[in-house]
This record gives structure tokens, C-alpha cells and sequence, in this order.
């Protein structure tokens, strides 16, 4: 059998010492290999030139110290589920991936903590800690196949974070290999370590501040009850002041979703939930805690969206009509795939006040680059999800897409939102940056980026814009585009 | 709607204008009588309930903070200083959680955004104003914390909470390190855990049925349990030691073998309170050369604050 081609641009000496910090099995170089690794599940595509799947803390710094010697960049990778471009290696950089560090190291469940290595997928935490009452709080809508090391690199949420929190309320430490080989631990189990949270300003640093090889999380205790509403509104902006009256009545509900008509039509033809396709909009309200608090919380929401017309509520009567309501929230995006071939997700957030204003726009928006747009999101925190779906066989509509995303991101921040409440900037938004931050904002978070990693090499040329980057050390590649 | 930080910038002035200190009522550190002083601006100047963020000057007293909150029933997550409340900006600028922690979560979760000066009197903008956002590096989780090294408060965007419908402090006689445990396993999310080896204190929060739904199913199994007014008085307590929760246990059991002094731990959490200060934990290198990097591009001239140890124990490099 003849040999599959070989990416020619690395340094062939480079390749010899990751194979030999490794083995030959687990640094790939032919091009049917790495170019699954070419972009995340963005539409952002670079050229991987190598991708290493190291075992151990110690070879993961082997493959950086390496890197530092060539100064090659690096990029690490979990499950490459990032929509923002974040795990997207540009001009042939070295892949790190991180997904064969998979173990749960221990578990603490009195104190409720975990170490586990960061290619464990979030659902499998969960999933090995429930026989003891705990759960791990942060859900990413893909949190079956992200990991947590991903996580802590995006710093991302899910619906149940509204009460709880996103992943940095959820970390304790992180194990950092940094980008000149050397191994430090940021936080710890102790609850204020001495010195700066340098554990709170790696979390969300996306991969350019080094790459995280063990991870202390903090476990939360499972609820003893819980509700799940269902509400619909003859408006979207009926369903919008419903959620900012139950946040100012005092209630903090553990999810609270909205979705839009179009949204309720895809999911009901996908799942056949009994889902008001007639609706203007649907609430999904979850509160979950101690007995009393879920049934006072229910009536009290109840009351709310009656007082601004919700016209029906249901209310979940057992676990599996509640499991039901949440896959029609979870399964949306593969619903939408029964009316358009390709979707483009946003992620921003506004202030809750102005979630209809801002919706409004958004479908002016779409309405005057002719595409439909269908908005299933975090209404609780205000994390607007705008879906446009297309079919990126017709002529132009990319150029369509990409100019409508534009108009969304800043009409979102005009409202006094901001660019991202969970994806992330990577490559995606980083052009969008001085959207929200000024020169001297933007060089400060240059200086982080430098204190962490002086030689540049961590992910260059993410989240960034160019002239703040001083510390990046290669051009970007030819071969992708933003 | 913001602050005019204008004239606090030019206070602080740029990099030949020598150094100085941030000073709000000092009721955590002391101001040196040597340097020149400046004060963040004060004053609440937007708060929105159903948004539960509220804008104020880093110079805002946190007893206004509070009152002002109260109004709408919610609360912000910043404890007092050793002699006092003291101000927004003090309580987060030196990061440490109050006793509720366990509960309530960290300070560092309160902040959402923050303007602050930097050394070079600039007016810089960390964090976003929304209650979720990850756009850009959290630099705002490093700022707390920093003492004033890295820059000084102006403006402060910060995340508030509903106010407990019930907030109870019970007491427990016998207190065995199997006793807290207990606690910590069966009690639903309790607001604090406080033992000394000889009591353990605990509050349980929320709504008013379900605390006492808990304490009833909880005093079958374990000890007498003594409803008590509050917390009991730390005043005493003026040193803390961070150590990871699962060996409190031992802390607590040597201390006993040396009766040396009195100390406090929040158990679940890690905090240790002691009457005269304790050991000091040694910093790894690794963390330390962090720290001289970050201050060396926040803090170049050492203008900020000079004189505070951010690493009490640091290895010398």
C-alpha cells in the first residue's frame, strides 16, 4: 500500500521530535488524517499541519516545549464542537488534542469536587457522579460531545446556568501547561489561594493563554424537585416582559428559554411534542430546589405570564413529559434541518429589557437580506441565539449571511449587550471587538495575553484584533477566511 | 448611563506623576500617611431590579449598597471590612468572601464590569455589562483581588440577588468532624457551615416552609439543634488561612492537640479564621513568575499601591 500524502510545510525535524516525544500512532501528518481538524463546528476553516494526541500532563508539555523550541503554534482541541473558530489552526499549526485525557481522576463528594482531565465530556461527569446526588452545572446545548476542557476554554453556559452559573463559577483549579513547557497549577481546592485569580482570567482565555491538563471542578448537590413550564403568548414582546417580570418579582428560575413561531413549527414536525405552533412565542420555565419553593415558584410564574396573556400553561406532569418539552428546546437545531440545508447560529447578549426590541430588529433584519431567521434562546440572561437558515448552494447568500450576522451583532451591542454569552470570540468575532472595546481596553487584554504567554505561539491571531496582538508570532494563513 | 470618571483619571495622572494609594474608608487596610490619596468617585447611578445588575462608583459605601437594594429585595454578594462595611471598591479589591460563601458563592462572581484607571491615568473598560458575557479575556476576574496593584476602581457593574425569604443560624453542641460532614451531605445547599471543634453553627436559607420542612427531617438525625439569633461573633477572628475543605478536619484536631488559639473554619468551604495569624502557604514558582509578568504590564512603575504583597510568600527568583 503506498503511503498517503504528507503536509510538507512543518519542519520535518519538528515532526521527528513530536514523534518521538509520543509515538508515531498518535502524531498524525497525512492529509486524510489532519484535515478533519482543519476548523471546529464553525464554518471558519484553516490547515492543521500536524494534530499530537498526548496521554499525560508530561507530554503535553514535551509537544509544547517543542513548539517553543521551533516557535510553531499550537492549538489545542477537545471535541471541536467551538462555533467560533476558536480550535480553528491557521497556517498549519500543531494540533493538541486533548480528547484521549479523558479520566475522572477522583471525586470528593462530601466536599463536592472532581478532578478529571479535560477531554471528559461534560454529559459523562454528570453522568459518573449521579448515583451520588451531584450533578456539574454548566450544559452547553452539545454537552454530550464537548469536553470540559473546551469548556473551561470557552467559559461557556447552557440553559441551566441562569441560577447556577457559567463554567468559571464552576472551576476550582486548572492544571496550565504554558506555552514555554513549564507546568503551573492556577487556583486550587483551598477556596482563596494567595495572590490574583489567575484561575478565573484563564478560564474563557480560549487556548491562548496555555493548555489546561487537569481540572478541578466544583460538583453541585441535585435538586429534590422541580417544575417545567410551558407557556405561549400571542407576542414575542408578551413572552419578553414575562421574563423580566419574574426576574424583578425576586425568582431565579434554573432555566428560562424562549422560542419563536417558526422555531415551534420545526420542533413540533421534528419531535411532536404538542408544541403551540400557532404561538407568537413560548416560554420554557424550569424551576427546580426544595419542594415548597418549586410549587410557590410554579404558581408565582404561573400568575405572571397570565397577567400578560400567556394563553395556555402547561406544566410538566411527569418526567418523561418533561424530558419531552426539553428535547423539542435541545433538538432544535436538528429540527431546522427539515426546512434549510445550513444554519449560521449568533450568540450575543442584551439586557433582558430590551429583548424585544432587539428581536424586533432581528427580524427586520433578516427580512431585508430576504432569509428566514428563527430564534430559540437563553431569554433568562438575555443570550439571543439567532438562526439563519439557508441553503448555501444559492448564489450569494453567504455574502447575505455574513452581512445579516454583522447587523445583528451590532444592533446587540447598540442595545447595551455584548458580543458573546457563550460561544466565544475566536476567530468569528474578533474583527468586532472594537464594537465593544476601546484601544486602551483592548491593549489591557493584549497584556494578559502576553504575561501568559510571552513567545506568542498559544492559538496566535484569535480574539484579538491585529494591532493588539503584539505578542502573536506567524501571519495568518492564506488558506481560511473569516 | 455611566460615571465621569474624567477627573478621578486625572487625579491619578499618568506615569511621572509619582506614586500613591487608593483609599475608600479603610476599614480593610490602612492608607500609608506617606503617599498621596486619591478616592473613587461614590454613589448608586442605575439600578434595574429585572435586570438584577446595579451601576455605583467604587467609592459607594456598601451600607448604601445594601439600604438602596433592600428597597427592591435584593442584595449584593460583598462582605464587610474588618472595621466596617467599608466601600464597593474595597471589598473588591481585596476579594475575599464573607462567611456565606458556601451559600452564596465567591466575591469574585459579583463583578460584572468594571472602569478602571491604570497606571498610566487611562480609563480602561474590563467585563461587559450583561449578567452573561465572554467576549474577550476575563479581565475583570483579575482585577479582583489585586489590592490596587493593577489599577483602581471607578465604576463598578455589579450582578445582585433576591434576598433570602428566610435566613436561619442554628447550633449544635456536639460537633465531631462525622457531624459536619453529615451536615454538609444532608442539609439542601446550606448558606454557611461554621465549626470549632467544639460547635458547629450552620444557616440554612430560602423559603421559609422548606426551611423548616429541612430542620424538622434533619433533627431526627442528627444532635440537639439550638435555633440561634445569627453567626457567631468573628471579631476576634481577624486572620485567615485558605485550605482545602478536606482537611479542615485535621486543622481543627491540631489546633485542638496544641490549644495554641482559637480558630474558625467554614466547613465545604476553606477558610480558616484565627485569632493571631497563621503559617504562611508556600507560592509555587510557577504562579510566582505569573505574578511578576502580569505586574510588570499592569503595574511597570510599581506606582499603584506600592508596599502590598500580592504573594505574602512568594519564592524569591
Amino acid at each position: 500500500m503506498r503511503d498517503k500524502p504528507q503536509v510538507q510545510s512543518l519542519n520535518t525535524q519538528l515532526i521527528s521530535r513530536l514523534r518521538a516525544a509520543l509515538d508515531v500512532h498518535r502524531v498524525h501528518t497525512a492529509s486524510a488524517d489532519i484535515d478533519l481538524y482543519k476548523r471546529d463546528a464553525s464554518n471558519i476553516e484553516g490547515r492543521a499541519g500536524v494534530v499530537c494526541f498526548p496521554l499525560t500532563t508530561a507530554e503535553v508539555q514535551s509537544v509544547v516545549s517543542i513548539c517553543a523550541e521551533f516557535q510553531q503554534p499550537f492549538v489545542a482541541r477537545g471535541s471541536g464542537t467551538g462555533l467560533s473558530g476558536g480550535a480553528t489552526p491557521l497556517d498549519g499549526a500543531v494540533v493538541i488534542s486533548t480528547a484521549k485525557m479523558n479520566r475522572l481522576i477522583s471525586v470528593d463528594p462530601v466536599h463536592r469536587l472532581a478532578w478529571i482531565e479535560p477531554g471528559m465530556l461534560n454529559l459523562d461527569l454528570t453522568r459518573e457522579v449521579t448515583h451520588l446526588g451531584l450533578h456539574f452545572a454548566p450544559d452547553p446545548s452539545s454537552q454530550q460531545s464537548c469536553t470540559i476542557g473546551g469548556n473551561v476554554a470557552n467559559n461557556s453556559g447552557g440553559p441551566h446556568c441562569l441560577a447556577d452559573g457559567v463554567t468559571s463559577s464552576h472551576i476550582l483549579a486548572c492544571e496550565v501547561v504554558l506555552s514555554d513547557g513549564s507546568v503551573v497549577m492556577l487556583g486550587g481546592e483551598d477556596p482563596e489561594p494567595d495572590g490574583l485569580d489567575l484561575r478565573g482570567a484563564f478560564i474563557g482565555s480560549e487556548g491562548m493563554f496555555g493548555i489546561t491538563t487537569k481540572i478541578c471542578v466544583r460538583l453541585m448537590q441535585n435538586y429534590q424537585a422541580v417544575s417545567t413550564i410551558l407557556m405561549d403568548f400571542t407576542s414575542v414582546q408578551a413572552g419578553a416582559e414575562t421574563v423580566s417580570s419574574i426576574i424583578a418579582w425576586g425568582m431565579v428560575p434554573a432555566a428560562l428559554e424562549m422560542m419563536d413561531q417558526l422555531c415551534l413549527e420545526a420542533v413540533e414536525a421534528y419531535i411532536q411534542a404538542g408544541l403551540p405552533t400557532d404561538a407568537a412565542a413560548a416560554l420554557l420555565v424550569e424551576v427546580s430546589g426544595l419542594p415548597h419553593a418549586v410549587t410557590d415558584d410554579t404558581e408565582r410564574i404561573s400568575e405572571i405570564g397570565r397577567a400578560y396573556g400567556a394563553r395556555t400553561i402547561r406544566i410538566a406532569q411527569d418526567e418523561a413529559e418533561r424530558a419531552l418539552l426539553w428535547k423539542g428546546r435541545k433538538t432544535a437545531f436538528g429540527a431546522i434541518a427539515r426546512i434549510k440545508p445550513n444554519y449560521y447560529l449568533h450568540d450575543t447578549v442584551v439586557p433582558r429589557r430590551k429583548l424585544n426590541e432587539v428581536l424586533q430588529e432581528v427580524y427586520r433584519i433578516a427580512q431585508r437580506h430576504d432569509l428566514l431567521v428563527l430564534n430559540v434562546f437563553h431569554a433568562g440572561d438575555g443570550n439571543l441565539h439567532p438562526l439563519l437558515i439557508f441553503d448555501k448552494r444559492d448564489p450569494g447568500i453567504m455574502e447575505r449571511v455574513h452581512a445579516a450576522g454583522e447587523e445583528i451583532v451590532r444592533v446587540s451591542v447598540e442595545a447595551g449587550g455584548v458580543l458573546s454569552g457563550e460561544h466565544g470570540i475566536g476567530l468569528e468575532k474578533r474583527d468586532f471587538m472594537p464594537l465593544m472595546f476601546g484601544p486602551h481596553d483592548l491593549h489591557a487584554q493584549a497584556s494578559m495575553r502576553v504575561a501568559f504567554d510571552p513567545l506568542g505561539i498559544a492559538n496566535p491571531f484569535k480574539v484579538l484584533p491585529s494591532p493588539s496582538q503584539c505578542g502573536d508570532a506567524h501571519d495568518m494563513g492564506e488558506d481560511m477566511w473569516v | 448611563m455611566g460615571i465621569d470618571l474624567s477627573n478621578f483619571a486625572e487625579s491619578i495622572g499618568g506615569v511621572d506623576h509619582g506614586p500613591l494609594w487608593i483609599a475608600g474608608q479603610q476599614t480593610r487596610t490602612p492608607a500609608p500617611s506617606q503617599l498621596r490619596l486619591v478616592a473613587a468617585p461614590a454613589g448608586i447611578v442605575d439600578l434595574q431590579p429585572d435586570e438584577m445588575t446595579v451601576v455605583c462608583g467604587a467609592g459607594t459605601p456598601i451600607i448604601e449598597l445594601r439600604t438602596e437594594l433592600a428597597k427592591v429585595g435584593q442584595y449584593v454578594n460583598l462582605p464587610d471590612g474588618l472595621t466596617g462595611p467599608g466601600t464597593v471598591g474595597g471589598a473588591l479589591a481585596e476579594g475575599r468572601s464573607d462567611i456565606y460563601r458556601l451559600g452564596r458563592g465567591p466575591v469574585r462572581d459579583t463583578l460584572l464590569q468594571v472602569r478602571y484607571v491604570n497606571h498610566d491615568g487611562q480609563v480602561v473598560t474590563a467585563g461587559g455589562p450583561t449578567v452573561k458575557n465572554v467576549s474577550g479575556f476575563d479581565l475583570s476576574r483579575l482585577l479582583i483581588g489585586s489590592r490596587g496593584q493593577l489599577g483602581y476602581f471607578g465604576e463598578t457593574i455589579l450582578r445582585t440577588r433576591p434576598l433570602p425569604q428566610s435566613s436561619r443560624w442554628f447550633v449544635m453542641s456536639e460537633a465531631s468532624q462525622t457531624v459536619v460532614e453529615k451536615i454538609l451531605r444532608v442539609i439542601y445547599r446550606p448558606a454557611s457551615v461554621l465549626w470549632d471543634g467544639h460547635k458547629v453553627w450552620f444557616c440554612i436559607e430560602g423559603n421559609p416552609k422548606d426551611c423548616a420542612a429541612m430542620i424538622q427531617r434533619i433533627s431526627v438525625e442528627l444532635p440537639v439543634i439550638t435555633e440561634i439569633s445569627g453567626p457567631p461573633d468573628l471579631s476576634l477572628y481577624l486572620h485567615r488561612q485558605s485550605v482545602p475543605p478536606r482537611l479542615l478536619g485535621d486543622v481543627v484536631q491540631e489546633n485542638a492537640r496544641s490549644d495554641s488559639h482559637k480558630i474558625i473554619v467554614e466547613a465545604g468551604v476553606g477558610i480558616v479564621h484565627h485569632q493571631v495569624p497563621p503559617e504562611s502557604t508556600p507560592i509555587e514558582k510557577g504562579v510566582t513568575i505569573l505574578h511578576r509578568r502580569i505586574l510588570e504590564q499592569f503595574n511597570p512603575t510599581g506606582r499603584l499601591n506600592p508596599g502590598i504583597e500580592i504573594l505574602a510568600s512568594a519564592p524569591s527568583l
